[in-house]
């Protein structure tokens, strides 16, 4: 049987770790290669890394840090921030990456993610969805709608709407951020989950919000295949192996856990 | 005989990955395109990631006098040669795939790929078991990660399967002397996976030494 992931991401700007609340106030939270080497340690599943770098610059650096975070890592890599094109997506794989994320550009453009489908695979395909409340909003499938630029620009899309044309488009996976919970450790928004979870086939990983197990165990429950997150494991509040066995007494087994009784 | 390990670029796997996961086994791979090259290195992986009919058109492209790298790996896994092949490689040896109809595969094994039936997500991404027939040699029970779409039933006659479950029961992976396909990401799968890779290392070593 398949086993629900638990995946930390590493937020990365100009080669550094970041984090902030609602992707603004960005504060260092150390070092990729460290951390990644320690997560994999812990029983992390999965790893993701964002490039949030605002230059190109930046970005030339994160493919270095992709290279650098793969030596040590033994592990399945996400990577996304700033692919544009297949060949964005191509130059990723080449330095370490296992899939590749797509968010801003396919909003722009659907066809990135049928280009990227028919080249590397839907499996190699996700799309990351920020998603905000609208205040007031109540459409046929909630009141989210999509959002990129770090939250600033609205783009009038529902959520929903947009997950189940990525599907069709090719995207395999989706990475669903809730932007109002983003570093607030105030729990995923599991109506969002539930909603864009049960409109598409394809695997969901929650994001945005996650403090506790109890969260994480909630979140699986709602329809997510994966749980991300991040400040609670760069602060050191918990680690990979404890949330584990605390997801175990919930009556959520995970690869360790598995593992250590087989 | 060389004692090179070779990876062969498909120019849609995840190359640096399959890399790494030989070098932390004692390898010292290269990226190669060329049929030659494939026939006389001591180890070969064709590794995963990319669609059947991408994959197929890069093994079919021509090497030097007429050769392409699908004869040469075919060649190389009909005489038992040290072989790896990762996820979509795994797909390949067999007739074809519901993911590209219209494509053929290399027919080393009789079956087709098809997609996952029935409420589970598709694809399946994650970590899932890995149960080993107890005369399996270099692939071994645990859990392993999987990103695929698409399946093959198991039965690989001949081989020695291992299977595992996603709805129902498939192919996890199959071994066949020094020759050895995995549905799942042996790169990928932290130390079980890092495991297949040793002993896979180990059986080519061995071949080696063995009087041609």
């Amino acid at each position: 049987m398949l086993m629900p992931r638990v995946i930390p991401c590493l937020d990365v700007r100009d080669g550094r770790v970041v984090k902030g609340v609602q992707f603004q106030g960005l504060r260092d939270a150390g070092d990729p290669v460290q951390l990644a080497a320690a997560y994999q340690e812990q029983g992390a599943d999965e790893l993701v890394i964002l490039d949030v770098s605002a230059t190109p610059e930046g970005r030339a650096n994160a493919a270095e840090t992709v290279a650098a975070v793969r030596e040590v890592l033994a592990l399945p890599l996400t990577v996304g921030g700033g692919v544009r094109r297949a060949e964005d997506a191509a130059r990723l794989l080449n330095a370490g990456a296992d899939k590749v994320a797509v968010n801003t550009a396919a909003v722009e453009r659907p066809e990135l993610l049928r280009e990227m489908a028919e080249r590397f695979g839907a499996q190699c395909t996700v799309l990351a969805i920020d998603a905000a409340t609208v205040e007031g909003l109540t459409g046929a499938h909630g009141p989210w709608e999509v959002v990129t630029h770090s939250g600033v620009e609205r783009r009038s899309r529902d959520v929903v709407v947009w997950a189940r044309e990525a599907a069709q488009l090719g995207a395999g996976e989706i990475l669903l951020t809730s932007w109002d919970r983003d570093g607030t450790r105030s729990g995923y928004d599991l109506d969002l989950l539930r909603a864009v979870s049960q409109a598409v086939s394809l695997p969901v990983i929650a994001s945005g919000g996650a403090d506790t197990p109890e969260h994480m165990a909630d979140a699986l429950k709602a329809g997510a295949s994966a749980v991300l997150a991040a400040s609670i494991f760069h602060d050191a509040h918990t680690t990979v192996a404890a949330v584990k066995d605390d997801l175990a007494a919930l009556g959520v087994a995970t690869r360790s856990v598995a593992e250590m009784r087989s | 005989m060389s004692t090179s390990t070779l990876v062969i670029g498909t120019g849609t796997a995840n190359t640096a990955s399959v890399l790494a996961g030989l070098q932390r086994v004692g390898a010292a791979p290269e990226l190669t395109r060329d049929p030659q090259s494939v026939r006389e290195a001591a180890r070969v992986v064709l590794p995963g990631v990319g669609t059947y009919a991408a994959v197929r058109a890069t093994l079919d492209s021509e090497g030097a006098s007429g050769d392409s790298l699908a004869a040469a790996v075919s060649d190389r896994i009909r005489e038992g040669r040290p072989t790896l092949c990762i996820c979509l490689g795994l797909q390949l040896l067999f007739e074809g795939s519901e993911e590209s109809p219209e494509v053929r595969g290399l027919g080393l094994i009789p079956g087709y790929a098809s997609r996952f039936l029935g409420t589970d997500r598709v694809p399946q991404l994650g970590w899932n078991a890995v149960e080993a027939a107890a005369d399996c040699e270099i692939l071994a029970s645990g859990y392993a990660y999987y990103a695929n779409s698409y399946r093959l039933d198991a039965r690989a006659p001949g081989w020695q399967l291992a299977t595992t479950d996603h709805g129902d029961t498939f192919l996890a992976a199959c071994e066949r002397g020094p020759v050895v396909a995995c549905q799942f990401h042996p790169e990928l799968s932290g130390d079980f996976g890092m495991g297949i890779l040793e002993r896979w290392m180990a059986a080519a070593r061995e071949q080696e030494v063995k009087p041609c």
